[in-house]
């Protein structure tokens, strides 16, 4: 009876990771959680609510950095609607000015994978998580 | 039959004398009373400055001084295409000329100072609730700041928006122009939150939907609503469970001070400017915005349209 139950539910994760590939709505949501979910890491580490640790800080650029990386070919012309996405048509009117923005976030957590103590940490920090609220004010609508 | 035609000429006179008395700025909307006020206090004005966003508006586009409130910015609306005027210490193109009581005018009654409505697309509906001193603290704060020269182009506007004095009507139907009156039953900082958000903040201006004359509907104020704008909708900050219900007052405040929501998303469009005049206010600002936030009753907002179909 297990058997079965496992074949199903490991057939079930297969085929819903080959969908979230081949939507790129889910899959930059995905990846814009993932930046959400690190930068609550961050923000704890920040205020002095969790220890500050070399390691968890570096994660939490690479998540950064991965999604910078990730993110902005994400939105293919055939994406500019459905599920639910709160994507302003200013991405697609500015792909410049769009891919610049990522590049600039890109960079600002590069920046901060060298932080060494708190001081360092927190700045790098701040400079990165205020590319989140510029870049959303431009290309991403109120939902 | 002459008698009829008469009488109706009468009545037809008789209504537009009417409107033209009942739709005068001095009537429907007459200034405040001013008094003496005190030397005006200039980092008062610059707080109320940040708190009132109105460089969101006022700040000329495409550049980043925020302080350079040259104008230009195109507001749209269910009514017509706005421009956003030149509010900068300018005295040809901005409100150089202006005296405090010509700005307590505008901002409180929505009058301009050649004595013409100014169109509620400028939230003086909000901004009434503003003291005379508070309102000449901003204008000294604004007086720091520089004179910026260029007009930005006018209104676009159909028929019979275009018209100023419809306005007035607009105005004996919606306009309350009285100050904000403190609930002394209330704590002061609730009290202060209450002042900040239906103040200066204006937050219903955008959280709340609005009927086909432009005026927001009352029963779901701060419920959310389409995004008046245009695009995308526009959350409800009452204490229903798709508002704030769920969030505590400290992620209120912290959304107000980095703009990320409890889940760590950013908030983005124009709140994203909000946010940017918010984080310059006092914690304790916040903090009273927050609380006033948290003591508004769970409102269910208007029903968002249809969702379309996913991967479209």
């Amino acid at each position: 009876m297990i058997r079965p139950v496992l074949v199903a539910l490991g057939l079930a994760i297969g085929v819903s990771a080959v969908v979230a590939q081949s939507n790129p709505i889910a899959e930059r949501k995905d990846a814009m959680k993932s930046v959400g979910a690190a930068t609550r890491e961050g923000a704890a580490i920040a205020k002095g609510e969790a220890p500050f640790d070399a390691a968890k800080v570096q994660g939490i650029f690479k998540v950064y950095s991965d999604a910078a990386k990730k993110v902005p070919a994400l939105f293919p012309d055939n994406s500019k609607t459905g599920g639910e996405t709160t994507a302003a048509p200013k991405v697609w009117d500015d792909q410049a000015g769009f891919k610049t923005a990522f590049a600039k976030f890109e960079a600002d957590a590069a920046k901060g994978a060298a932080a060494t103590d708190l001081a360092s940490f927190r700045a790098a920090f701040g400079d990165a998580t205020k590319n989140c609220g510029s870049c959303h004010e431009v290309y991403r609508i109120k939902k | 039959m002459r008698r009829l035609l008469i009488t109706l000429l009468v009545f037809a006179l008789a209504g537009i004398a009417g409107f033209f008395v009942l739709t005068d700025p001095r009537v429907v909307s007459p200034g405040p009373e001013i008094g003496t006020l005190p030397q005006p206090d200039v980092e008062n004005g610059k707080l109320l400055f940040a708190a009132g966003g109105c460089a969101s508006c006022h700040a000329t586009p495409g550049q980043d001084d925020k302080t350079r409130l040259g104008g230009g910015l195109e507001l749209g609306s269910p009514f017509g295409k706005f421009h956003v005027p030149n509010i900068s210490p300018h005295t040809r193109d901005g409100i150089g000329n202006w005296g405090t009581a010509d700005f307590i005018q505008a901002m409180a009654a929505g009058v301009s100072p050649a004595g013409q409505h100014l169109y509620p697309s400028f939230p003086y509906t909000s901004y009434r609730l503003m003291t005379p001193k508070a309102l000449a603290d901003l204008l000294a704060y604004i007086r720091t700041l520089p004179a910026v020269e260029g007009r930005a182009p006018p209104h676009e506007l159909p028929f019979p928006f275009n018209i100023r004095r419809m306005v007035g009507g607009w105005k004996l139907l919606f306009f309350d122009g009285a100050p904000f009156k403190p609930d002394p039953t209330k704590s002061d900082e609730w009290n202060r939150g209450a002042y900040l958000v239906q103040g200066p903040g204006h937050c219903a201006e955008c959280h709340s939907a609005r009927n086909s004359l432009g005026a927001i509907v009352q029963a779901t104020r701060y419920a959310g609503g389409p995004d008046p704008e245009g695009k995308g909708w526009v959350p409800n900050i009452t204490q229903s469970e798709d508002g704030l219900g769920k969030w505590s007052k400290s992620e209120i405040a912290e959304l107000l001070k980095s703009g990320f929501t409890p889940e760590f998303d950013s908030v983005g469009g124009s709140m994203a400017a909000v946010v940017r005049n918010t984080a310059q206010l006092p914690e304790a600002d916040r903090l009273a915005m927050a609380e006033y936030l948290k003591s508004l009753p769970a409102v269910q907002g208007p029903p968002r349209p249809p969702k379309p179909a996913a991967g479209g």
